[in-house]
């Protein structure tokens, strides 16, 4: 067997040997998930993103979203009674990278496409306080200004390489879809449309 | 979940990680682990640094030794448990799915019998009861406050639900069918139909139906205009249709604001008031007729004090 000074003294089989041990919990942990249907397949009606939701949720990201609320319902009680049916990975699919969150400083947003108005949306993010007057979230008030985007033809075809299946149509729409309408407007449209496929109840 | 695309990674997932724990277990006992015997001096690694500093292999401390083994028995113990070796599912046959269900199962049986009476009853009577008053207020204060507020007063844009003015009816019925499919009442924009002039003589009018201070001449040059293109929905008076969500004019609860600007910004942008449906929300245990009853009670009851 072998010795410890062997391995000491071999620069080459400690390296070797380390990134055995730091690879077996994602050979057996994250490897497999690629090959098992319910984390790869879509769940029923789930569509990629259309070009303004996708540009919506490039602004969640900018503006740090993820860092308060998760998109992630976990399968207790307490829970799917506040935001409706746990989540489940093919809602997942078409997430490069996913938004799951690890912390809940606001709430949970995977349920909140449909529960609220887009007119609430804009005045909730304009102000918080002016619906919701106990809330601790800040204001984006600057989102209501002219969405630019100019790559977004360039993110349509990147998400392809992954297979999002966008069609040469709508990648050539995408500008025109995009054209006049405000980041206000587009991350509205990404939250309306999470979490609408979800398994019915 | 156990549906991989193939029966290799069952396979895959079960021989990495034996291999990894037998592995581990032959690995360490391949190292110094004996107690060194009295007098016995550890190996010496043969590199010597600055004169004197010399690297010995001592045997691994007993009691870490012990956690480690420990360590070992415990994973195979969780392997045989629960579910890790593959499509294996653990002795306990445990699952994220089966723990959540016998939850919300627990939860049932210790709600229904609590909701059973206030199914029994109808929405008036529940309205009056006070523990079902409790109980609607906590689903309200969780569904319902975001836009209506905490108070049920309601903001510019939402409607106040504790007054007795109603877009669409506050019977019990119609209570319900909002809330469970939603609404959504369309204002359509007419400000390039109108044109600004026009716009601002039927501001004028709508103010002069519920009295408030208006310009005479500009009102009476918008009536005609109120009647060929609001009548329709807000009817000729200016009452307003329940069936349409379209407001009554003529009393004093202005859902976007009453004031000549807010009226005009009304008239020619139009307004889109959303109800969002909370079926989907509400039901996601067999609870949801329940919690809509006594929601629909409370909401009812809001409005009954006046």
């Amino acid at each position: 067997m072998i010795s410890h000074e062997k391995i000491e003294k071999n620069l080459g089989l400690l390296i070797v040997l380390t990134i055995l041990v730091v690879s077996i919990g994602g050979l057996v942990q994250i490897v497999p998930l690629f090959f098992q249907t319910s984390t790869t397949t879509a769940v029923a009606g789930l569509k990629p993103y259309t070009a303004l939701q996708l540009s919506g949720r490039d602004i969640y990201i900018r503006e740090g979203c993820v860092g308060c609320h998760s998109q992630m319902v976990r399968p207790f009680r307490a829970e799917t009674e506040r935001y409706g049916h746990y989540s489940v990975a093919g809602e997942y699919v078409y997430d490069r990278p996913f938004l799951w969150g690890s912390k809940r400083t606001g709430p949970d947003l995977q349920r909140v496409g449909g529960r609220y108005s887009d007119a609430w949306h804009y005045a909730h993010l304009m102000n918080p306080r002016d619906v919701v007057p106990e809330s601790n979230m800040p204001a984006y008030p600057w989102l209501d200004r002219p969405l630019k985007d100019a790559d977004i033809q360039k993110k349509m075809r990147t998400l392809n390489i992954a297979g999002h299946g966008y069609t040469d149509a709508e990648i050539a729409a995408a500008p025109a879809e995009l054209e006049g309408k405000t980041e206000m407007d587009a991350i509205i449209a990404y939250l309306q449309v999470l979490g609408t496929h979800a398994p019915r109840n | 979940m156990s549906d991989f695309t193939s029966g290799f990674w069952p396979i895959y997932i079960s021989i990495i990680t034996l291999v990894s724990i037998v592995g581990t277990f032959i690995f360490l006992r391949s190292q110094t682990t004996r107690k060194l015997a009295p007098g016995e001096k550890p190996e010496l690694i043969e590199h010597t640094w600055d004169e004197d500093l010399q690297d010995l292999n001592n045997p691994l401390p007993r009691w870490w030794l012990g956690l480690f083994y420990g360590t070992l028995i415990f994973a195979l113990a969780y392997l045989v448990l629960w579910p890790g070796l593959g499509n294996f599912a653990g002795v306990l046959k445990w699952t994220s799915t089966g723990e959540y269900e016998a939850e919300v199962k627990a939860a049932e049986a210790k709600f229904q019998p609590v909701y059973a009476g206030f199914m029994k009853q109808d929405i008036a009577t529940v309205a009056a009861d006070p523990d079902a008053r409790a109980i609607g207020k906590n689903l309200f204060l969780t569904y319902c406050s975001q836009c209506h507020g905490s108070d049920a007063a309601g903001a510019k844009g939402f409607p106040n639900l504790t007054d007795a003015d109603w877009l669409y009816g506050g019977d019990p019925d119609t209570l319900k069918a909002t809330i469970t499919d939603g609404r959504a009442g369309v204002m359509p924009a007419l400000g390039d139909a109108l044109g600004a002039d026009g716009t601002r003589q039927v501001a004028n009018y709508v103010l002069s139906l519920s009295g408030r201070k208006h310009d005479a001449a500009q009102a009476a040059a918008g009536k005609p205009k109120f009647e060929e293109n609001c009548a329709a929905c807000h009817m000729p008076d200016g009452t307003g249709m329940q069936a349409m969500g379209a407001p009554n004019l003529t009393d004093k609860v202005w859902l976007y604001g009453g004031s000549e600007a807010a009226i005009i910004e009304t008239i020619a942008k139009g307004r889109n008031g959303v109800m969002p449906a909370m079926a989907q929300t509400l039901g996601t245990t067999s609870n949801k007729d329940a919690k809509l009853h006594l929601l629909t009670a409370y909401v009812y009851g809001l409005s009954q004090k006046q």
